[in-house]
């Protein structure tokens, strides 16, 4: 029953990480760039909606809502300063960009915040300590159950985007050929603009569900950004529901590593990481040396 | 009336000058066949028309206006299409996906329903991704796909590459089609006995330099043949 329990945890801690990571993946199937600071923007979205909670008193879903447009604002904002422009240099230097902003984001929330460990737990209502105890060793969170419908909606509402849009169809058409998208009419540079600030704001839930799921502190972006990359590798770079799967994977490794012992927890989850990469990459070499 | 001009353009790749000081008109209603060896620059010509190529040097206007500065997908919607070398279809899109993608506000003749009325072969292959045509159908979406956004001026690089001879006579079948309704279109063709037949003017291009321009009817074969390939320089 402690592993039934176990894998059950893991599945909503991994859909937790799926909503880190999908836009992770958004962006680097859209644009081929790796965010580096995709996690960091998440927590600033929790800090953002830390905030709205301060000043106003509402719950922290209400505050996210409020923060929406920021985020929005935000997204394209990151777009028009920084990834557009490196975007143009090459294939390298946005990840060099995003490291920077990465540590930009961090100093920033330190500044503004001091080092101190927030949460949103407390401003969540019931929904942070409701559970049902299904058997003796099988409980069930609302918390939990929240965030895996969550994350179902986003993936779902993120594939009729892509399938049933027109902004969807601009977006896949500019991810294959952005040279041909513009000879059909479409502003690629807007496309790209309009899937950044998708990504940040999903980023943003991410950040929602850390601060009220446990704590964050102003450089909790990089152990997040980790999760996230491991979940969208697992899952197969830049496929959607790969992203979701992996980051379930990644979530279950977790928990059933914890299981052998705490510590062995995020372990479990770089072997299973590593172990997708060789299978995909170091099984590649294999099967090229033997074709050789 | 004047659609198009190009004025003394220049294009570059890096130190390579692909165009050298290009210089033609083409008026509403015409079609103008754009000929040249491997490397004379006509896909640059076009894409840099198109606006997918930044020219070093000169203008391109449309309607007596520069649009030297507009961007690709601003050129589509005052009425330029190119359907590109090599198709450049959207694989993993449907062929549905591909044609209602490039659907401009542009009111006109052009539709998803109409663009399958000239091409039946793609009615039954709606759903297909695009990676999955063959060459034929992939050719026709491409050209489907440029008058979806209602154009005014087509440019269509080397349709019939890669086809094979039947599908050809198709694709060219729906293309006098589309010319005889009045479509503006430069077209770039390898085959010159095709090029000769459709198009009413030709301009042929030799290492980047127009070397020989006019109406196709009154142009012998000869001529063209030696200005093709560069062999004495025709007055
Ligand atoms: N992306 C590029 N980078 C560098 N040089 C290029 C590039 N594209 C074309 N060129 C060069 O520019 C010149 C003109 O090429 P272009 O493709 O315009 O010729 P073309 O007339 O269309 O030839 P083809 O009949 O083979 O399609 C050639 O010398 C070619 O090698
Ligand atoms: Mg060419």
């Amino acid at each position: 029953m402690t592993i039934l329990n176990a894998i059950l945890q893991g599945i909503f801690l991994g859909a937790f990480y799926a909503v880190l990571a999908c836009g992770l993946s958004i962006m680097f199937g859209v644009m081929r760039i790796i965010n580096l600071a995709h996690g960091d923007v998440a927590v600033l979205g929790a800090y953002i909606v830390l905030v709205i909670v301060d000043r106003t008193g509402v719950s922290a879903f209400v505050a996210f809502l409020i923060a929406l447009p920021v985020m929005v604002v935000l997204g394209y904002a990151l777009h028009f300063s920084v990834l557009e422009r490196s975007l143009r240099a090459g294939i390298l230097t946005p990840l060099l960009a995003t490291f920077g902003l990465s540590i930009v984001i961090q100093n920033l929330l330190q500044l503004a915040f001091s080092p101190d460990v927030h949460s949103l737990g407390g401003s969540a209502g019931a929904v942070t300590t409701s559970s049902w105890q299904v058997t003796g060793g099988l409980s069930v969170s609302a918390l939990g159950v929240l965030v895996l419908v969550t994350a179902v909606v986003v993936f779902g509402a993120l594939q009729l985007l892509l399938s049933n849009t027109r902004l969807g169809w601009m977006m896949r058409a500019t991810a294959e050929d952005a040279d041909a998208a513009e000879l059909v009419g479409i502003n690629s540079r807007a496309v790209y603009a309009s899937a950044t600030a998708l990504a940040v704001v999903i980023a943003a839930l991410g950040g929602l569900f850390l601060g009220i799921r446990s704590v964050f502190d102003p450089v909790s972006g990089p152990t997040q950004l980790i999760f996230a990359f491991e979940a969208v590798v697992i899952g197969g770079m830049g496929s959607l529901w790969g992203t979701l799967l992996g980051g379930i994977a990644l979530g279950i490794a977790q928990t059933l590593g914890a299981q052998i012992h705490p510590q062995f927890a995020v372990l479990a989850g770089h072997l299973l990481f590593l172990a997708v990469l060789v299978a995909r990459f170091g099984g590649a070499r294999v099967v090229l040396r033997t074709a050789r | 009336m004047t659609l198009l001009a190009v004025e003394k353009l220049d294009c570059r790749y890096g130190l390579l000058q692909a165009v050298r000081g290009v210089s033609f008109e083409v008026g509403q209603g015409e079609t103008v066949a754009l000929i040249g060896a491997n490397g004379a620059g006509k896909t640059t010509l076009l894409r840099a028309i198109a606006g997918a190529h930044r020219p070093h040097g000169g203008r391109v206007l449309m309607d007596g206006a520069d649009i030297n500065s507009m961007p690709a997908h601003r050129r589509v919607s005052r009425g330029i299409a190119l359907v590109p070398e090599g198709r450049r279809l959207f694989g993993g899109l449907t062929v549905m996906e591909n044609l209602r993608v490039a659907a401009s506000r542009r009111p006109g003749r052009w539709s998803v329903d109409s663009v399958l009325e000239v091409f039946p072969m793609l009615q039954p292959r709606r759903r297909a991704l695009a990676a999955n045509l063959s060459g034929g159908e992939q050719q026709a979406v491409a050209i489907g796909r440029a008058l979806m956004s209602n154009p005014r001026l087509l440019l269509l690089d080397e349709v019939s590459l890669g086809l094979a001879p039947v599908v050809v006579d198709a694709v060219y079948r729906s293309l006098s089609g589309i010319i005889g309704e009045g479509a503006t279109v430069v077209l770039v063709e390898q085959d010159l006995t095709r090029a000769l037949e459709v198009a009413g003017r030709v301009i042929c291009l030799l290492e980047g330099r127009v070397v020989l321009e006019g109406r196709a009817a009154s142009l012998d074969r000869d001529r063209v043949v030696s200005a093709y390939f560069g062999l004495k320089r025709p007055a």
